[in-house]
């Protein structure tokens, strides 16, 4: 088959690989109908992630139809089932998956002895991601085998498209678990850092769970317009102080609710110079991510607010102001996405038409174009904001 | 140091995983090849004159520039590390104004007086062909990564909201506190429906 493989740091090349099979009873093998390039996925590409190895499947956005089950699916998945796959893989049966807790998972990290070494436990495992989240081939592919399948998935219905329902897989549970943890007030202000596809979603799930005004702060005009599309109000923060706008648009008491889409490749310039020095600490393995975004946050938000922290960060980091955290009574929420805890009540509003994710798809390409696209995104070109692959 | 040979045994690709039969291109293209391969020559001289700086300036006659060898090093060092970065445009561009410097420099060495006048020319020709190297890989990488020039597009018609923006405020409100930790068990319970009892 085809797909997507990782051979060093801005090194992808469409790969003829051997087919997946079934390992274990619980297994399934899907055929990938669409998949997408994630944000997260430029992070491999530019190996800020450790373990992962040459020959890695890349791709944890993904869905399809089955083609085979393991003897141990006990009727929960049939041949020509069409499924999401959430990118967080999980048993079900473990005392973080019963919480609702799914990106927790004890169990599905195959290579739980080096997470636990890393992060002091483990946690779930991860299609297309680091070995320290299992190793998992990802859904960059003509197929996939999906581990647990007879509780990793998400069953869909034939009535809407691809493009409507692949982001169940990731962006759209995880903006909307960043709004969430927000606890959002219809009084709130919502400011969301980094209007990527995860800041879209958010936008989109502050919106739709009422909170008072939405602020959207980036410096891509496309990714801007887009925001504002939403109903977020756009501030560019190459043209505007953050946060004097911020305060400007909230009576100067600043934001109740904030939510960092960024992570930890903040954008680099000289009107913020602590990112200089966060870049510099990166490229001399001094300092994992550039945190500019959470000291931002933190400045910034309004006291006894909440900070809440979608954007991927990978270790360890400088500067943290804990002094404004304490001070302020801020809590910080943050965590990968418990997705199939949101998954459900999510396809029900997509059916419903309160929201179709499809709005952020900026390019369809073929799986072979895949390497190419990495870089577009990465270069941030042809406006590109969401590529969908199709094998 | 146990524990890092510890984790890197450990670091292997699963038995079963699919593996490689024919490899495709690569999302590197020559110019960004080029451009690591520079970043790496960067960094060995820069080392060769931050640690042997003594020797660099014997073989061409300009001794008593130990020190400003060693600068020079240290920003060779700086560059290299720049083009291995992704930030790749910006280290080929600092060593096109390094060749610059270490042209002008050289040239000082020229002098009719200076018994290694050979091997000064000889070091100017290397570094005018590494130049061409810099400048050819610094444009072409800057091209290929570079923003097009183009209008962005706005975006502005992809709401998202089938139902309009104005019916969609709060229509979720059912959903506002679901992470609240006293409605966690109930939220769980409710909307998955993949707990195992």
């Amino acid at each position: 088959m085809k797909a997507l493989v990782w051979h060093g740091k801005e090194d992808i090349r469409c790969d003829t690989v051997t087919d997946p099979e079934i390992e274990d009873e619980r297994d399934a093998i899907i055929r990938v109908t669409s998949c997408a390039i994630c944000g997260s996925d430029l992070h491999l590409f530019h190996n800020l992630i450790p373990a992962m190895l040459p020959g890695d499947i890349m791709g944890h956005e993904t869905m399809g139809e089955v083609v085979e089950v393991g003897s141990g699916i006990n009727g929960k998945l049939k041949k020509g089932d069409r499924i999401v796959v959430p990118f967080t893989i999980f048993c079900g049966e473990c005392e973080q998956c019963r919480r609702g807790n799914y990106s927790c998972c004890e169990t599905t990290n195959r290579k739980k002895e080096l997470a636990e070494k890393v992060f002091g436990h483990t946690m779930a495992g991860l299609f297309g991601y680091t070995h320290l989240t299992g190793g998992y081939p990802g859904g960059q592919a003509e197929y996939l085998r999906v581990p647990y399948a007879d509780t990793t998935h998400i069953k869909v219905p034939e009535g809407l498209s691809d493009e409507q329902l692949l982001f169940l897989s990731d962006i759209l549970p995880t903006g909307w678990q960043a709004a969430v943890q927000c606890d959002i007030e219809p009084t709130d202000t919502v400011a969301i850092w980094g209007c990527g596809p995860v800041g879209q979603m958010a936008i989109r799930s502050a919106v739709l769970l009422g909170a008072k005004q939405v602020i959207a702060i980036d410096c891509l005009p496309e990714r801007l317009g887009m925001a504002e599309a939403g109903g977020a109000v756009p501030v560019n923060f190459l043209e505007e102080s953050v946060i004097g706008r911020l305060n400007e648009l909230t009576d100067g008491k600043g934001p109740e609710k904030c939510i960092d889409a960024t992570g930890t490749e903040s954008h680099v310039s000289f009107a913020q110079p602590d990112t200089i020095l966060d870049r510099a600490k990166q490229m001399m393995m001094l300092e994992n991510d550039r945190p500019h975004v959470i000291r931002e946050m933190a400045y910034v938000c309004r006291p006894g607010g909440i900070l809440s922290i979608p954007g991927v960060y990978l270790g360890l980091d400088d500067k943290i102001p804990m002094g404004h955290i304490m001070n302020k009574g801020l809590t910080i929420r943050t965590g990968q996405t418990h997705v199939n805890r949101w998954t459900d009540d999510l396809l029900r509003r997509i059916e419903d038409g309160q929201i179709d994710p499809s709005f952020v798809i900026t390019h369809t390409m073929n799986l072979e174009d895949g390497p190419e696209m990495y870089k577009v995104f990465r270069d941030k070109q042809d406006s590109c904001i969401k590529v969908v692959l199709k094998p | 140091m146990s524990y890092i040979t510890d984790l890197t045994t450990k670091i292997s690709r699963s038995e079963g995983d699919p593996k490689i039969i024919s490899t495709g291109p690569s999302s590197l293209s020559a110019a960004d090849k080029l451009g690591k391969a520079l970043g790496w020559f960067s960094f060995g001289l820069g080392l060769a004159e931050l640690i042997a700086p003594g020797q660099i300036t014997r073989a061409l006659g300009m001794e008593g520039k130990e020190t400003l060898v060693r600068a020079y090093g240290a920003r060779e060092i700086g560059a290299g590390m720049l083009c291995l970065s992704i930030d790749r445009q910006l280290g080929l561009w600092n060593r096109v104004v390094g060749d610059g410097i270490d042209v002008a420099t050289l040239l000082t060495g020229m002098r009719s007086n200076n018994p290694k006048r050979d091997n000064v020319m000889l070091a100017l020709a290397v570094v005018l062909g590494v130049t061409a190297l810099d400048v050819l890989a610094a444009q072409t990488t800057t091209r290929r990564h570079r923003r097009n020039g183009a209008e962005p597009r706005r975006y502005r018609d992809r709401s998202g909201y089938p139902k309009g923006l104005q019916q969609s405020r709060g229509a979720a409100r059912d959903m506002a506190h679901a992470m609240a930790p006293a409605s966690t068990r109930a939220l769980t319970h409710k909307n998955s429906s993949h707990i195992s009892a």
